[in-house]
């Protein structure tokens, strides 16, 4: 089966600096959700970022493909590439705040993009954002489309970047954290909505999160990332069964659980740590060599 | 100074914003009450949990109670002092001593300022000494790279930005700090390192600490008592180990049955 | 590399390199308008009236872009021109910004009774149109370049103001504000320490497009004659003068038009290009 995203070897940099994404590869398929987890830092969003275009300038590709339906984002014209982008893909940004414009109301924030890019009528749009918002279970939908973003809880402000990257329906949808400030019923009730999303319209999702309980819950597949580098590539399943690489281990270990009386709160060991930067650093050296 | 009084004593504090969402055409908005009647207090050196549903008024409450809102009604008192409606200038000298991590790390850095200013900013106000040395001390506590001084905000990864926030509040030494979501966005292993870090705080210099979270297991951890706050009012304020064996709200109930643990074996109905 | 953003950089480059250098040569020959112009703009010859560009076979040495119907030099009355527009842009520019920019930042970061009476002062202020308005004050004010660097401040402020203010508005949405606030900063500092960086860009693109709005408004002044005394040398009363013979002599209406287009383009061009360079957030 073709990949809907399939990202090959891609590394990315600070313009004459260091690699952030260091050949990484993951492939999504239609239907599918991959978690992708690592440390703070490791390259997450980096790497959404990267695949929508929206990386910062002092940063950029040094190497790779990114395949969306079969064709590199990269070598097409960024025109053509960002229309692609913009019919297929959505992002829900890891900053609900500054992702949203402070002088504008919510409501056209989310109905603009329908009406704008995808044409829709402004009634159908609006109709559609209300029913979204009432999904991700805002009270008084009516009432947030009319507040202004300051005016929301942080976890009303996630919700409505939720709602406004599902309303057009995409194939492809990178989330960023979102549910960091949802409070445990809302996240539940997101989480089934993907699930949804999913079974009805074969979405796919890049589900980045810091919560391995989220990620037992929604995903398939799993990447593991460790400063820029993918570590692993495995089954959700696999993963809770037996994580194939020690730095997986460490995390699924470190990883509280609110059952436990006095849940362990242990960092990853130093020797973990300290082994899979040896790894990545050797991989380094390596591709190092490979360019000269 | 009283040992025995409680850091901050909270009464019947309400408060009100105006519906900008309601406002009609002409006239003012309508007022929308966000916090409807709170006591609680906050014994010195204690942790208190709050959790509560999206939009049940956490950061307002948080905001209300280090005085960036005012309270349309009841009192707060911090270290026997009153307050509710003290003017800016007569809260400076007591900004120091309370301190606010917020909820949304980008927004609560200025874009145009270095992580070495955003730090070393309060510290040159409030006239301590060997700023460099503290800035370099807070980047450490929290685990990040002392090169990352010369960086701005929007160079740092969600998690790296949330840990600036936590250093430029604990830089400061204050005795209160309102902790708003501050490790959801964090992987587990720094998360492990500022928890320890506030405990350490907590343990060893005293500091008292309200610490909203969504996190179950971190709030377990790391708070006595828990407050459970639902649509602006308590549902609940009981030692943390009562509330988790026997929850005497439904609300908390639901909230305890909808943690997905790391399982994917296990239910979740 | 690979993404497309090196071209967009470089052309922002490019952008900024070209204007920069039209404002600069121009500021060089206004500076030194004395000994750079070839001849006095003053000095008429009606006996070489009218000489045409120096690639045609009828121009004379010395009068590089030809003469008027006088037979002044245009290439000097040019130059001496830029002297007038660049005196107004520079001085009617920043001066609006100040002013306009101080008000509107008052008015988004404090809000309340200031932002009431502030808002209500622009209302009234947009109520009028500008073009009536400057000559207006013109004929109370009298010519003069003072009076037509006051006519531009007092009728340009409010766009700064409104703009200004905004910006202001979405910025103290922001949490740094309440951070300022939390670490116990007093207000002034911190509207002038943590919301003016942040406005800051929005004001440069604004200036540099209002210096060369002054100089289009200078001319248009020039153009109706009620600028500075008939024969001194402004690219506006040139543009008039120039109008009048453009079928025998094109060059004496072209080139100052062409040193105004250029000039206002740059202008413009110039504040984007130092936004996107010097930004710390765009970068
Ligand atoms: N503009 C930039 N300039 C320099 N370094 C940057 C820039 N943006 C990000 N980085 C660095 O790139 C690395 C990867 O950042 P990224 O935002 O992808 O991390 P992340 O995995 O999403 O982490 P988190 O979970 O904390 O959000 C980080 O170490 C960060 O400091
Ligand atoms: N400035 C404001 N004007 C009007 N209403 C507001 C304002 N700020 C907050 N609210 C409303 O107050 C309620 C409580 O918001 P608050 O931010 O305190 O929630 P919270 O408990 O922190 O939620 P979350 O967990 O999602 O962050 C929300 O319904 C929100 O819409
Ligand atoms: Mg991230
Ligand atoms: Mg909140």
């Amino acid at each position: 089966m073709s990949a809907l995203l399939d990202i090959r070897n891609l590394s990315v940099a600070l313009k004459g600096g260091p690699r952030l994404l260091r050949s990484v590869s993951l492939a999504v398929a239609a239907g599918e959700v991959r978690g992708l987890v690592g440390e703070s830092g490791a390259g997450k969003s980096m790497i959404g970022k990267a695949l929508l275009g929206i990386l910062p300038r002092s940063v950029e590709v040094v190497d790779g493909q990114i395949l969306l339906d079969g064709d590199d984002l990269l070598r097409l014209p960024p025109a053509e590439r960002r229309r692609r982008i913009g019919q297929r893909a959505a992002l829900i940004p890891q900053d609900p705040l500054t992702a949203l414009n402070p002088a504008h109301r919510v409501g056209p924030q989310i109905t603009d993009r329908l009406v704008d890019i995808l044409r829709w009528p402004r009634a159908r749009a609006e109709a559609r954002a209300l029913d979204l918002l009432a999904e991700v279970h805002i009270p008084d939908p009516g009432r947030v489309m009319k507040s202004y973003p300051h005016e929301l809880s942080g976890g009303m402000r996630q919700r409505v970047l939720i709602a406004s990257a599902f309303a057009a329906e995409p194939a492809l949808i990178v989330a960023d954290e979102p549910t960091t400030a949802l409070d445990v019923t809302v996240q539940k009730q997101i989480l089934r909505l993907i699930a949804e999303m999913q079974a009805r319209h074969h979405t796919a999702l890049l589900f980045v999160t810091h919560d391995l309980g989220v990620v037992s819950k929604v995903c398939q597949n799993l990447s593991v990332l460790y400063a820029g580098k993918v570590v692993e590539d495995t089954t959700v399943r696999d993963f809770f069964r037996a994580p194939g690489h020690p730095y997986s281990a460490a995390l699924l270990a470190a990883t509280p659980k609110y059952t436990d009386p006095d849940g362990s709160l242990t960092p990853v060991p130093e020797a973990v740590i300290a082994a899979v930067r040896a790894e990545v650093e050797a991989a380094e050296t390596e591709w190092q060599h490979g360019r000269r | 100074m009283d040992d025995a009084r409680p850091l901050i004593e909270v009464e019947n504090l309400r408060l009100s914003l105006p519906d900008l969402a309601g406002k009609p055409l002409i006239g003012p908005a309508p007022k929308l009450e966000i916090l409807k009647g709170l006591s609680f207090a906050i014994p010195r050196g204690a942790v208190l949990g709050i959790v509560g549903g999206s939009g049940s008024g956490k950061s307002t409450l948080g905001r209300a109670l280090i005085r960036l809102l005012e309270p349309s009604g009841g009192a707060i008192r911090f270290d026997g002092q009153d307050i509710t409606h003290l003017p800016e200038a007569d809260l400076r000298p007591l900004r120091r001593r309370m301190q606010m991590i917020f909820q949304d790390p980008l927004s609560s850095l200025n874009p145009r300022r270095r992580v070495g200013g955003i730090i070393a900013g309060p510290l040159r106000l409030h006239g301590f000494d060997a700023i460099d040395r503290r800035v370099d001390a807070a980047l450490d506590h929290v685990g990040l790279p002392r090169s990352f001084r010369g960086r701005y905000p929007h160079e740092l990864s969600g998690g790296q930005r949330q840990r600036v926030g936590i250093a430029r509040a604990i830089a400061l030494r204050p005795d209160f700090i309102l902790a708003d979501e501050i490790v959801s966005g964090l992987d587990v292993s720094s998360q492990a390192q500022v928890l320890n870090l506030l405990e350490g705080l907590v343990a060893d210099l005293g500091l008292t600490l309200a610490f909203i979270s969504h996190d179950l297991s971190v709030i377990r951890r790391l708070c006595r008592n828990v407050l459970v706050l639902h649509r602006g009012e308590i549902a609940e304020h009981a030692p943390t180990a009562q509330v988790f064996a026997a929850p005497r709200a439904a609300y908390t109930r639901e909230l305890l049955d909808a943690i997905p643990l790391p399982d994917p074996d296990q239910p979740w109905a | 590399m690979l993404d497309g953003r090196g071209a967009i950089r470089r052309r922002a480059g490019a952008r900024l390199w070209l204007s920069g250098g039209w404002l600069l040569l121009l500021v060089t020959v206004a500076l030194f308008a004395p000994l750079v112009a070839p001849q006095d703009p003053l000095a008429q010859d009606l006996m070489s009236g009218r000489l045409p560009p120096f690639w045609s076979a009828q121009a004379e040495p010395g009068f590089w872009l030809g003469t008027d119907s006088l037979g002044r030099d245009v290439l000097s009355r040019v130059i001496w021109g830029a002297r007038v527009a660049l005196t107004v842009a520079c001085i009617a520019g920043p001066l609006t910004a100040l002013i306009g920019g101080a008000l509107g930042l008052i008015a988004g970061f404090y809000r309340g009774w200031a932002d009431r009476i502030i808002s209500r002062l622009v209302d009234i202020w947009m109520a009028f149109p500008p073009v009536l308005f400057s000559i207006l004050l013109i004929a109370v004010l009298g010519t003069g370049l003072t009076s037509i660097i006051l006519a531009i401040v007092v009728i340009d402020w409010t766009r700064f103001a409104r703009v200004v203010r905004a910006e202001a508005m979405n910025q103290g949405a922001m949490d740094y504000v309440a951070a300022a606030q939390v670490a116990g900063f007093s207000r002034l500092r911190t509207m002038t320490a943590e919301i003016l960086p942040n406005v800051l860009p929005t004001l440069v693109a604004l200036l540099s497009l209002e210096m060369g709005i002054s100089v289009i408004v200078e001319a248009i002044l020039s153009f109706v004659n009620l600028s500075l005394s008939t024969d001194a040398p402004t690219w506006g009363g040139m543009i008039a003068e120039g109008r009048t013979s453009i079928h025998q002599a094109w060059w004496v209406l072209a080139f100052p038009l062409v040193a105004l287009f250029l000039t206002v383009l740059s202008f413009s061009q110039f504040g984007e290009g130092l936004k996107d360079r010097f930004d710390p957030v765009l970068r």
